[in-house]
C-alpha cells in the first residue's frame, strides 16, 4: 500500500513539473504534445519487418 | 548467415572497385547489340503497350515518328498498339534512360566503360528541361532537338571525346559532391566540370565556329546534362555485382510509370515488381499533383550506387527543389539510407558529414527489417502524353519489391 502511495506521489510530482517526453513510434503523438508546448524528442521507430512475425523470423534466419 | 555476408562483401567490393570512364558518343544501333529496327528500349521493368502510362506512350509515339516508322503521332500510336514495335527494358541491353527512357537505333548514346571489369553501358543524351521526350514530349520542337543531337551534337561530342581519350568519372563525381551535386536532381557542378574538361577538345575538333558555339551553349545551358552520364556510370559499376549467389545487395531499381522493379545480385536478372508510387514534391506554376504521373525512369540507378537522395547531405540546395524540407534536413535522408546499406564509398565523400562516404549497397534484408524504403530524387512528368515535366520530388521504392526479393533469396538458399 505504501508502494502504491509512493508511485502515486511520483506521478503527481511528474505531472506538476516541467515534462520532457521521448516519443517512440507514432509521430502524431509527438506533434500533439509539441502543439501543447511540451518538449518532445521523437524517435522514428517501427516494429521489425513492419510487425510481420513470419517475415521477422525469416530475416532472423537470413542473419538480420 | 555467413554465406550472405560473404556474398555481400564481394558485391560491395566489386561496386567500390569500379572505375568508370566516359569514352564516346555513338548511335545506339552501333553500340548496343540486338537493338534493331522497330525496337524501342524504355525505362523500368518489362511492360506491354496496354499497361503503359500516358507519358511513356507519348514518348514512344514521338520516337516512332523520329525513326521514320510512321508519318505522324496518331499512326505511330496505332502502330505501337497493334504490336508493330518491340518493347524491351533498357536494362536488358546494358543501357539506362531517364524518365520514359527512350532508346532507339539512331539516337546517339554515351558509352561508359568500367575499366576495372571491362563492361560497357549506354545512355542517350540529356535533352534539357521543358518539353522533352524523356517526360513524354513529342511535338516538332522535341523531334527537331533530337535530330540536332543525332546529326550535329552527337558526332561533335564523339570527336572531342576520342581526342581527349575519355573522361574519368569517379574523380569527377567526387568533385561534384563537394560542389553541392547529388547527381540526380542537381548536376550543375558535374555538368560544368565536364564542360570545362571537354571544351578544349571540342574547340580543336570542331570545324565550324557556329556549330562549336551551339554545342557549347547547349551543354552550358543544361544543368542536368551530366545526369545521363551519371546514370550510365552507375549501371557500369553495379553490373559486375550481378549474379553473386546469396547476395542480398540491390543491383538495379527502376520504374516505368506503372511498375517499380528491383534487381538483386543473388537472384541475377530477375525483376521484383510492384505498383509504382507517386512522388511527393513541388510543382511548377500552373500544375499540381492532379497532373502528375506516378514515378518513372531508370535514373534510380544513381541511388543504387549511393548518389541522388542517398547523397542528399551533399546537396542541401536540392532538398528545397524536390520539396524534401529545409536544407538543414537534407542530412537526415543520408543518415536514414545508412540504415539500409552495408557500406560507404570512401571515394565519394560528403564534407558536411565529416567526409563520411555516401551510403552504398542497399541490402533488401535491411529494407524489409527497418521498413525504410529507399528514397529517390526524381522529376515529375505530366500524366498526359506530350506535355512534359511538371515538378520534382522524392519518391519511395515500394517495400513489396524488397519483401519478394527476401523470400526469393531465402528460397534459393533453402531457408524457410
Amino acid at each position: 500500500m505504501r508502494m502504491h502511495d509512493s508511485k502515486k506521489m511520483h506521478v503527481q510530482q511528474l505531472l506538476n513539473s516541467r515534462i520532457k517526453v521521448v516519443n517512440v513510434g507514432l509521430e502524431g503523438f509527438a506533434k500533439e504534445l509539441k502543439d501543447c508546448g511540451v518538449e518532445v524528442i521523437h524517435v522514428d521507430w517501427t516494429p521489425p519487418a513492419g510487425g510481420d512475425p513470419a517475415m521477422a523470423a525469416l530475416l532472423a534466419k537470413l542473419g538480420v | 548467415m555467413e554465406l550472405i555476408e560473404q556474398a555481400n562483401r564481394e558485391a560491395l567490393t566489386r561496386v567500390l572497385e569500379g572505375d568508370p570512364k566516359l569514352l564516346d558518343v555513338v548511335p545506339a544501333g552501333e553500340a548496343i547489340a540486338g537493338l534493331t529496327e522497330r525496337m524501342i528500349l524504355h525505362a523500368g521493368p518489362p511492360i506491354e503497350w496496354a499497361r503503359m502510362c500516358g507519358p511513356l506512350r507519348g514518348a514512344i509515339a514521338g520516337a516512332v515518328v523520329f525513326e521514320g516508322w510512321a508519318a505522324d503521332l496518331e499512326s505511330a500510336a496505332q502502330l505501337a498498339a497493334s504490336g508493330g514495335i518491340a518493347f524491351h527494358p533498357n536494362h536488358h541491353f546494358d543501357a539506362v534512360g531517364p524518365m520514359t527512357g527512350m532508346t532507339t537505333a539512331s539516337m546517339p548514346v554515351f558509352v561508359v566503360e568500367n575499366t576495372r571489369f571491362g563492361n560497357r553501358t549506354y545512355c542517350a543524351i540529356n535533352e534539357g528541361l521543358g518539353k522533352v521526350m524523356r517526360f513524354g514530349g513529342n511535338d516538332e520542337s522535341v523531334l527537331r532537338r533530337l535530330r540536332w543531337l543525332r546529326d550535329i551534337f552527337g558526332p561533335e561530342l564523339s570527336k572531342a571525346l576520342r581526342l581527349s581519350g575519355g573522361v574519368a568519372l569517379k574523380s569527377l563525381i567526387a568533385r561534384g559532391l563537394s560542389m553541392g551535386d547529388e547527381m540526380h536532381q542537381r548536376n550543375v557542378a558535374c555538368s560544368s566540370l565536364l564542360l570545362r574538361e571537354l571544351s578544349p577538345a571540342l574547340a580543336r575538333t570542331s570545324r565550324d565556329r557556329d556549330v562549336l558555339a551551339e554545342c557549347l551553349a547547349f551543354m552550358a545551358g543544361n544543368d542536368q546534362f551530366f545526369l545521363n552520364i551519371g546514370m550510365a556510370m552507375a549501371k557500369s559499376i553495379t553490373d559486375p555485382a550481378r549474379g553473386i549467389r546469396g547476395s542480398t545487395i540491390v543491383t538495379a531499381m527502376s520504374r516505368n510509370g506503372t511498375d517499380f522493379g528491383v534487381r538483386v545480385s543473388g537472384t541475377g536478372d530477375r525483376w521484383f515488381i510492384s505498383p509504382v508510387e507517386m512522388p511527393e514534391g513541388l510543382y511548377f506554376p500552373g500544375f499540381s499533383e492532379k497532373d502528375a504521373n506516378p514515378d518513372m525512369g531508370d535514373s534510380a540507378i544513381v541511388e543504387t550506387v549511393g548518389l541522388g537522395a542517398f547523397a542528399m547531405a551533399a546537396a542541401p540546395a536540392v532538398a528545397g527543389f524536390v520539396g524534401a524540407g529545409a536544407p538543414s534536413a537534407a542530412a537526415n535522408f543520408t543518415r536514414a539510407m545508412r540504415e539500409i546499406t552495408v557500406g560507404q564509398n570512401p571515394d565519394w565523400t560528403i564534407a558536411a558529414m565529416d567526409f563520411a562516404g555516401v551510403p552504398v549497397g542497399i541490402d533488401v534484408r535491411l529494407v524489409v527489417e527497418t521498413g525504410l524504403a529507399p528514397a529517390i530524387n526524381t522529376g515529375i512528368a505530366h500524366r498526359e502524353p506530350g506535355i512534359g515535366q511538371v515538378g520534382a520530388g522524392v519518391a519511395r521504392a515500394p517495400l513489396a519489391c524488397f519483401q519478394q526479393a527476401v523470400r526469393a533469396i531465402a528460397e534459393d538458399l533453402g531457408v524457410s
